[in-house]
């Protein structure tokens, strides 16, 4: 219990790591697959944010001159993850596009069926 | 059988990475390169944000890379979908006109919105936020009046037209540093002012700026091609 008090976060991380892999691998419909692209770069941001997490830090802001340095966050995980959150963003809207394309095309996007077809 | 093969992979990953992560225990002081940035990110970059410090300051030409991910996605999405695409005699559907609390509501929240993400971008280096958050904020706004008021759209000239001027903005704003203070790409050649000020911090405001700009206009146009897409 006490392991997953003081690891909550990278267990949460990983687990939506995980359940993004396994959708990835499971699902046949490629919207599904999309989403679970997602829900794992999620997982990947939040277990990025977590290794920098200082236990009861602040955010690395010098708001006022009194701020303690000595409780502020490692600032470069934040500095990743905030380009790696909009940059998500710009490659789920180009695969939804794809996945357009390949629905104008095939009329479907069940994966299995789209398989069979020649390219 | 697939499901078993996935679930024995899954496995294999997670015990992996438990094996790994025991070592790098949780809430540990940050490394060196994130302690040097807190103590020395102030002096250095006068930015009293130190994400901002390391995102626009240390790191600006990471920052203008990563900016053209974002543009070459954009940019590939308005091809994929405009591409190849008959010119079938489109029956356009007559949507039916929003509610008038619907479209009254988006009208008076949109300048509201851009006005906040104008305020984020524009204390990126005083405050939480920056051009990225500023950026997807202001498109917001657009996605939001495309789905509240149907038949209002953006003018495309426009779009691109602020999105390339920021970018150039950009670049611009860097080969200056690199001919004036002539150290490096990007290199500060602005007075860093007094801390906590609006301006200060030298070049980082003007960059955040740009790059608020450009996100918002470039995620705004993304909207605008799929919204279109599905009429």
């Amino acid at each position: 219990m006490s392991f997953l008090q003081s690891n909550i976060y990278y267990v949460g991380a990983f687990g939506l790591i995980l359940t993004g892999l396994l959708i990835v691998l499971v699902k046949h419909n490629l919207i599904k697959v999309i989403i679970g692209l997602s829900i794992l770069d999620t997982g990947v941001n939040m277990f990025i944010i977590a290794i920098g997490y200082l236990r009861n830090g602040t955010a690395p802001i010098f708001s006022s001159p009194e701020v303690e340095s000595v409780l502020m966050v490692d600032p470069v995980p934040q500095a990743l993850v905030l380009t790696a959150i909009v940059i998500g963003v710009a490659v789920l809207a180009l695969a939804l596009s794809l996945s357009i394309r390949l629905y104008r095309h095939f009329g479907t996007l069940d994966l299995r069926k789209i398989k069979e077809l020649k390219w | 059988m697939r499901v078993a093969f996935s679930l024995i992979l899954l496995a294999i990953v997670g015990v992996g990475v438990v094996l790994s992560l025991s070592s790098i225990p949780f809430g540990s002081p940050p490394m060196d390169a994130g302690k040097y940035y807190i103590d020395s990110g102030r002096t250095d970059t006068g930015a009293t944000n130190i994400v901002t410090s390391v995102v626009v300051g240390y790191r600006a030409f990471d920052t203008l890379g990563e900016v053209t991910v974002l543009f070459v996605a954009a940019i590939g999405l308005g091809a994929i979908l405009t591409t190849g695409k008959k010119n079938e005699s489109k029956k356009k559907e007559e949507l039916e006109p929003a509610s008038l609390v619907l479209s009254t509501g988006c009208r008076f929240l949109f300048p509201l919105i851009l006005l906040f993400g104008a305020y984020v971008f524009i204390h990126g280096h005083l405050t939480p936020g920056g051009g990225f958050q500023g950026g997807a904020v202001i498109a917001s706004a657009f996605l939001m009046v495309y789905l509240g008021c149907r038949k209002k759209r953006i003018r495309k000239s426009w779009a691109r037209g602020t999105e390339s001027i920021s970018g150039l903005v950009f670049v611009v704003t860097g080969l200056t540093g690199l001919a004036v203070a002539g150290h490096y790409f990007l290199s500060n050649f602005l007075p860093e002012g007094t801390l906590n000020s609006l301006f200060s911090a030298g070049i980082i405001p003007i960059i955040y700026i740009a790059i608020g700009l450009k996100v918002g206009s470039e995620l705004t146009g993304v909207i605008d091609n799929l919204i279109e897409e599905s009429e």
